[in-house]
């Protein structure tokens, strides 16, 4: 049969403002009608950059050779009027951000529409009830109304589902996904990868997945191609890639990716070592309540809702929910950046309920903080070594950052950075060098209690597994207690003693990793842990069987 | 790989503002920006050097040989003639640029300061007093120029003319005006700096506000500031020839300034006498283009959307086929695997 997209020796090349970077170096790869071929790699492996050739998308920078050949066209070769002929008919594009691929101020309708004017000639009536029926197909409620409806008005997962409509609406033989689920939660991952999978059952269109996440790769892929440094590793379909791996890229990529259940037995072992005798709790919090005051005439937000927990010395607490649950607004009001509103938070012994500045000063010293975007938590003017010192600085531990800088280098070899590198600009580091670099910073006070607001989910895959492991290293080391705020279930049972679940701001489950992830009690957490995928095709197509009959008990 | 400076960290000169961009610009761009220095540079070293520059003083009637002579056209003794008052016209175009510079000068330096510090508070603590000075700002933009001149040259000078007073006069009014540019600029940045993770970074560390706002957020905020000095700068010009041109300028025996020299060739023009006119006139426009070039192509080079780049090589340098260090080590970045292509992997804005 013959295939619907072929590329054959593709190289692309950048111009920046310092040497000509390569980003895709001769790939050639093929999708058959009907088939989901998934590109996996990490940032920068040139996987969106391929992705974007085959819709003609690359910006004015690129520079393309080679051949894509999508039907009887080569993409490279066409005029800007051919290929909007081809846009939409033959491939369409779903993006990573469901929520700025729609423009707010049309109506979802009209956004679909926009699609079929394009192609020929609807009328108003005609383009009005396709778009109504293509939205039914995807699965929006009550299509009929909601055709009418401004993006605002659904929810992310909602607007992803349009998005994927208006892909479809032209019936297209290809769709390129870039990351389609990379916005979005767990729970609603899910389903948009089931919708994917309908789009090539029901609709016949070949799917070309982009994604990081080797876990939504084994739930929907059928073959895998694997790209490093803008070169296609290994190809193989999705079984056999998952059950051997043959280049050792890929071995190492599928090692680093964090597994349900591994935290167990290394959870036991730290309670055992742990000290049993009960000190008074780091952090206690009991109802507290957080409200985010409404605009003029509208109620408050309330964020966190009756939430009680405590955290003992030296103890590890995993903080995990969806986004928008509370659990950053919980992070954010142990270090006093916002407001308790209700209940009572006593972190270190100072209620935080109407604290001010001045009597908590003292405190924040034995407080460190990891932040989520290791790329914006830094000053870009200041060198590494300068920001690592400015809570010594501060605190008045250093005249200045030179004076500092002995301190400073046994931090960076704490967390396993040359001294070498305190001379450069945060721009410098990679992702996960200024992540540890982060680290270095937090732990420069030696604090009792570390917030780690989600300090992995920036990173890379293989990354995420060096820090996590340096993490929980480091905690070993200097005892610190710990609040680490994940949404990813799997990074927060390798590191946490006790997970706590949140849900639309209610603490849902709190215990043990064994308590919480093996016998889940709230049916929230029963869900999101099955709505987790699991990197193996095989087991995960048992496990979509089990989240569909959860859904069917709701 | 221990002390020794990273690799791609540019020199000293090649961060300095103007340099920086110029050595990033190509064609049409480039161009732009080499005229409006180039003429930029013309202006400043005429005004250091008028006193040797200048055939005569720029109140200069007579020399050696006896008075000058009125309206006598260009040749001879006068490359460019002489003015209705007797003044050398070449001499006077010189001795100008000296006052135009010190009107820029005086004019930058006194908003520059006070703008930038009212917007670094005013966007950092936020509330009531940001409210007031925003309030404040909007109302004094709204305010001409030429008005405001008017009123505090006659103010400073207490109709007596000199350099002094006209200067500052000019100086004060496109202080007052253009504060509320700076402020406006910097509060903008300074609200969205406020917000970063690096100043709540700082915050969480228990840092002073002092220290956040300067060494934070200020020196984060000031990228945009040469674009607004160099419109500021010919905005200053300008409002000087304007009041010079109005009258409320400099008399010919304390300072040269052309927007005087202007007023007084109007009858001039219609009786055919062009020197007098043209080269004043020449001469304001050209430092206002110079001043607008380095300004607009500054602006187009600050926008990485809007600058021009060289075509890709199809034969890339070796350093930069790698992009990314998936997961370095300790042991890679030690044996310099990894050092070299970090730079090279720069987040797309």
């Amino acid at each position: 049969m013959k295939n619907v997209v072929e590329i054959r020796d593709l190289a692309i090349t950048f111009a920046t403002d310092g040497a000509s970077v390569v980003a895709v170096d001769n790939v050639s790869l093929t999708v058959a009608p009907g088939e989901v071929l998934a590109i996996v790699g990490e940032s920068g492996s040139g996987k969106t950059v391929t992705a974007k050739a085959i819709l003609g998308l690359l910006p004015e920078t690129a520079t393309e050779s080679g051949v894509v050949m999508l039907g009887a066209n080569d993409i490279v070769q066409l005029s800007g009027k051919q290929l909007r002929a081809v846009r939409g008919v033959d491939v369409a594009m779903v993006f990573q951000e469901p929520s700025t691929a729609l423009n707010p101020v049309y109506t979802v309708g009209w956004q679909i529409a926009e699609g079929l004017r394009a192609h020929g000639k609807y009328s108003r009536k005609q383009a009005r009830a396709k778009a109504i029926e293509i939205l039914g197909k995807v699965g929006i409620p009550d299509p009929e109304t909601r055709v009418d409806y401004y993006p605002h008005q659904f929810s992310g997962g909602q607007k992803q589902r349009v998005v994927i409509a208006m892909a479809l609406v032209l019936d297209p033989g290809l769709i390129v996904a870039d990351e389609p689920t990379t916005a979005l939660d767990v729970t609603v991952q899910a389903e948009i990868l089931d919708l994917l999978r309908r789009c090539r059952d029901e609709f016949g269109a070949a799917i070309v997945l982009i994604t990081h996440n080797m876990g939504v790769v084994a739930d929907l892929a059928d073959r895998v191609a694997v790209m490093y440094n803008g070169r296609i590793v290994e190809e193989a379909d999705a079984r056999t890639l998952f059950a051997s791996p043959k280049d050792p890229y890929t071995q190492r990529l599928l090692a680093a990716v964090p597994k349900l259940g591994t935290g167990i037995a290394h959870t036991r072992e730290r309670a055992a070592a742990r000290p049993s005798t009960e000190s008074a709790p780091v952090v206690e919090a009991k109802n507290l309540v957080i409200e985010y005051a409404g605009r003029f005439g509208r109620n408050a937000f309330r964020a966190v809702d009756d939430v009680s927990f405590r955290i003992y010395a030296g103890e590890v607490l995993g903080l995990v929910g969806e986004s928008g649950s509370g659990k950053t607004t919980i992070g954010r009001s142990i270090v006093a950046l916002t407001k308790v509103t209700g209940g009572s938070l006593k972190v270190l012994g100072q209620e935080m309920r109407g604290v001010r500045e001045s009597q908590f000063k003292h405190l924040r010293s034995d407080i460190g903080f990891v932040f989520q975007d290791p790329a914006s938590s830094f000053n870009p003017l200041l060198s590494i070594a300068e920001c690592v010192a400015e809570p010594l600085v501060v605190h008045g531990r250093a005249d200045d950052a030179g004076a500092a800088r002995p301190r400073v280098n046994e931090l960076l070899e704490a967390v396993q950075l040359p001294k070498s590198f305190g001379d450069r600009f945060p721009h410098e580091l990679s992702g996960g060098q200024r992540q540890r670099a982060s680290l270095a910073r937090s732990l420069a006070l030696e604090p009792t209690l570390l917030i780690a607001d989600e300090p992995t989910s920036a990173l890379d895959v293989s990354v995420q597994a060096r820090v996590l492991e340096l993490f929980s290293e480091l905690q070993r080391e200097f005892g610190f207690a710990a609040l680490f705020i994940s949404h990813d279930l799997a990074v927060v049972d390798l590191l946490a003693d006790r997970i706590a679940v949140l849900y639309q701001g209610k603490l849902v489950e709190e215990g043990t990793g064994a308590e919480v992830l093996v016998a889940p009690k709230h049916p929230y957490t029963q869900r999101l842990l099955a709505s987790l995928p699991v990197p193996d095709p095989v087991e995960q197509a048992v496990r979509r069987e089990k989240l569909r009959s959860l859904q069917t008990e709701d | 790989m221990t002390a020794e400076q990273p690799p791609g960290r540019p020199s000293f000169w090649s961060r300095l503002p103007v340099i920086r961009q110029l050595q990033q610009s190509v064609g049409l761009q480039r161009g732009m920006l080499i005229v409006g220095l180039t003429i930029c540079a013309i202006f400043i070293l005429t005004a250091i050097f008028a006193p040797l520059i200048a055939p005569y003083g720029f109140a200069q009637l007579r020399d050696a040989h006896g008075d000058f002579g009125a309206q006598d056209p260009p040749g001879g003794k006068h490359l460019l003639g002489t003015t209705v008052g007797g003044y050398d016209v070449l001499s006077r175009v010189i001795w100008g640029a000296q006052t135009a510079l010190l009107a820029i000068l005086v004019a930058v330096t006194l908003s520059v300061f006070l703008g930038i510090v009212l917007g670094v508070v005013s966007g950092y603590i936020g509330g009531w007093l940001d409210r007031i000075l925003v309030v404040i700002a909007d109302a004094v933009y709204a305010f001409p120029t030429l008005l405001l001149a008017i009123v505090s040259a006659i103010i400073i000078s207490q109709g007596q003319s000199n350099l002094f007073g006209g200067i500052l006069a000019a100086g004060l009014s496109i202080t007052v005006v253009f504060i509320p540019q700076y402020f406006r600029v910097i509060r903008a940045e300074a609200v969205r700096i406020k917000s970063e993770a690096y100043v709540e970074s700082a915050k969480v560390v228990g840092t002073g506000i002092i220290r956040i706002m300067f060494r934070h957020v200020l020196r984060n905020a000031t990228r945009s500031l040469p674009l607004i000095i160099t419109l500021n700068a010919s905005e200053a010009i300008f409002t000087l020839a304007a009041l010079g041109f109005l009258g409320f300028g400099i008399e010919p025996n304390s300072a040269a300034e052309w927007g005087y020299d202007l007023n007084k060739s109007i009858s001039d023009v219609t009786s055919g006498i062009w020197w007098t006119s043209i080269f004043p006139g020449t001469a304001i426009v050209l430092v206002v283009v110079g001043v607008t070039l380095v300004g607009e192509s500054l602006n187009d080079l600050a926008d990485p959307r809007l600058r021009t780049r060289r075509r890709a090589s199809r034969v890339p340098s070796p350093g930069a086929a790698v992009a990314v260090v998936p997961g370095a080590t300790l042991d890679d970045v030690l044996s310099g695997d990894a050092l070299g292509i970090v730079p090279n992997e720069t987040e797309p804005r």
